[in-house]
C-alpha cells in the first residue's frame, strides 16, 4: 500500500510528454500546481480550480482530464501529456494547431491548451465524430473570446481532412 | 482553492481499504474519480484526515451482466460504462442518461458509484438507479449488505453509508425486451447541474416517470394508462408533491412546469410504443 503523510513532501515520478520527470509534493498538491510550480511546466493553464472551465485539461494515459481535479500523487506512474507535447515532427505546428491559427480559433489563448488536449484525444478515440459530437466535447471548455465558431471550424476541418487522408491510405493499400 | 492537508493512502486490496475506513471512521473519505470530491476539497467543503484512493483497485474495475443485472464496480468510470459495448441493449436508460453526466472530460475519471455516493439531488445516475429500482453493494470489515436505491440515498447529498463502509458496486436491473425509455434534462448549459432531469420507462402497460433536481432525492411516479385531464392531474399532483424550491437557477414554479410539460410529453412518448 502506497501511503503519503500529510504535511510532508514526497517524491513522485511519472512521464511528461514522454520524458521521465520527478518532483516533490504534499499529498494535497493538485496535479495542475505540481506541473507548474514543481516541474516548471507552465504550458497548461489553471482557471477555476473546480473542474468547470476546462483550462487545465491534459491527457493522462490517453484520456483528457482536468488537472485541477487530480492530486499530483494520482498521476504516479502515468503518462502525462500536455500541450507542449503536441506539434509536428519537424517542430512546427501539427494539423490541429495549424487549423486553430488559420480559423482564428483563439484570441487570448488561455483556454486553448485544454481545448487542444480534448480535441487531440477525440481525434484518436472518435475519428468519425461529427459536428454535434465535437460541440458536446467542447462544452467542457469555457472560451470567453471566440464564441467557439472558429474553434468548431478548425476542429471540423481537421476531422474531415484526417478522414480523407485515412480513406486515401486505405485505397492505396488495395 | 487548495485542499487542506490530509494523509493519502492507495491500498492494494479492498480489504486494506476497509481496514483504513475501520481505523479512521468519519475522518476517512474514499477517493475514486474525484470529480466531485476534489472540487469539494479545493473549496474546503470537505476536510478529511485521510483519503483512500481506490481508483486503481482491479477488482472494482469490472462491468458484468449476469442474471438480468448489470453490476458496475466502484472504480468503473462513467466513460467506461458509456462506451461498454453491451450497454444500450442491457440498459438503454443508462445509455441515454450517461451523456448528460458532467462533461466528456469529467466522465473520463468520474465513477458511476462515486456519483451515487455523492448523492447530489440533481445528478443523473442516482435518478436512473432509483428509477430502475437498482441497488448498491456496501462493504465494511463488519460484512456486506445490499441496499435498494430508495434506502441508500436518504437526503440531499446524504446516504445510509456508515462511516466504516464503502460502496463496492452498484446494480442496475437489465431492461425488459422491447421496452421504451426516454431521458430529458433542462439545464443552463449542457453539462451543468440539472434544473430538472426526467426519466420515463414503460413496462407491462404501466409507465414510470422519474424526476431529479427538484426534491432532495430522486422521485418516481407510477402511472396506469391515463390520458387527457386525468394524466394532467396526476402530473400536477406529482409536481406539487416534490416540494420544489426557488434558487438562483430557477423558480419552484418553473420546475413544476417542467415536470408537468416534459413529463406529459415523455409519458406519451414511451406509452405510445405500448398500446
Amino acid at each position: 500500500m502506497r501511503t503519503l503523510e500529510a504535511g510532508r513532501r514526497h517524491l513522485l515520478r511519472f512521464t511528461l510528454n514522454g520524458r521521465p520527470v520527478e518532483g516533490w509534493a504534499e499529498p494535497r498538491l493538485l496535479l495542475s500546481d505540481f506541473l507548474r510550480q514543481e516541474l516548471g511546466a507552465t504550458d497548461g493553464h489553471v482557471g477555476c480550480e473546480h473542474g468547470v472551465c476546462g483550462a487545465c485539461t491534459l491527457r493522462i494515459d490517453g484520456r483528457a482530464v482536468r488537472a485541477c481535479l487530480m492530486l499530483a500523487v494520482q498521476a504516479e506512474g502515468c503518462a502525462v501529456e500536455t500541450v507542449a507535447g503536441l506539434g509536428a515532427a519537424d517542430g512546427g505546428l501539427d494539423d490541429l494547431q495549424a487549423a486553430f491559427r488559420r480559423h482564428h480559433a483563439l484570441q487570448c489563448g488561455y483556454c486553448t491548451p485544454g481545448i487542444l488536449m480534448s480535441l487531440t484525444q477525440l481525434l484518436v478515440d472518435e475519428p468519425d465524430a461529427d459536428g454535434a459530437r465535437i460541440r458536446d466535447v467542447l462544452s467542457g471548455h469555457l472560451c470567453r473570446c471566440t464564441g467557439y465558431q472558429g474553434i468548431l471550424r478548425a476542429a471540423e476541418e481537421v476531422f474531415a481532412a484526417r478522414r480523407r487522408a485515412g480513406g486515401e491510405a486505405k485505397e492505396g493499400e488495395s | 482553492m487548495k485542499p487542506a492537508p490530509f494523509d493519502y493512502a492507495r491500498p492494494d486490496t479492498v480489504d486494506e481499504a476497509l481496514d483504513l475506513l475501520a481505523e479512521h471512521g468519519d475522518g476517512a473519505r474514499i477517493l475514486a474519480g474525484g470529480q466531485s470530491l476534489v472540487a469539494m476539497l479545493n473549496m474546503r467543503l470537505a476536510s478529511p484526515t485521510v483519503l483512500v484512493d481506490i481508483s486503481r483497485l482491479a477488482p472494482l474495475r469490472t462491468i458484468a451482466l449476469d442474471g438480468g443485472v448489470l453490476e458496475v464496480g466502484a472504480a468503473v468510470t462513467q466513460h467506461e460504462l458509456l462506451t461498454w459495448p453491451g450497454l444500450a441493449a442491457a440498459q438503454p436508460l443508462l445509455a441515454l442518461a450517461l451523456p448528460w453526466v458532467g462533461h466528456h472530460q469529467t466522465r473520463q475519471r468520474g465513477t458511476v458509484c462515486g456519483s451515487l455516493a455523492h448523492a447530489d439531488p440533481s445528478a443523473e445516475l442516482p435518478l436512473v438507479l432509483r428509477h430502475l429500482d437498482g441497488s448498491v453493494v456496501l462493504r465494511s470489515r463488519r460484512g456486506r449488505r445490499v441496499l435498494a436505491a430508495a434506502d441508500f440515498q436518504t437526503g440531499m447529498m446524504t446516504t445510509a453509508l456508515a462511516a466504516d463502509e464503502m460502496v463496492v458496486a452498484c446494480r442496475f436491473p437489465a431492461a425488459p425486451a422491447g421496452g421504451r425509455v426516454a431521458f430529458r434534462e433542462v439545464g443552463q448549459r449542457h453539462g451543468d447541474f440539472a434544473i430538472v432531469a426526467l426519466a420515463a420507462t414503460a413496462r407491462d402497460g404501466k409507465v414510470r416517470l422519474g424526476v431529479g433536481g427538484v426534491a432532495a432525492v430522486p422521485a418516481t411516479l407510477d402511472l396506469p394508462p391515463l390520458a387527457g385531464d386525468a394524466l394532467d392531474d396526476a402530473l400536477n399532483d406529482f409536481a406539487w408533491g416534490l416540494g420544489a424550491g426557488d434558487d438562483i437557477h430557477a423558480t419552484a414554479r418553473y420546475r413544476r412546469e417542467l415536470v408537468r410539460r416534459l413529463g406529459r410529453r415523455m409519458v406519451e412518448e414511451v406509452a405510445r410504443a405500448h398500446p
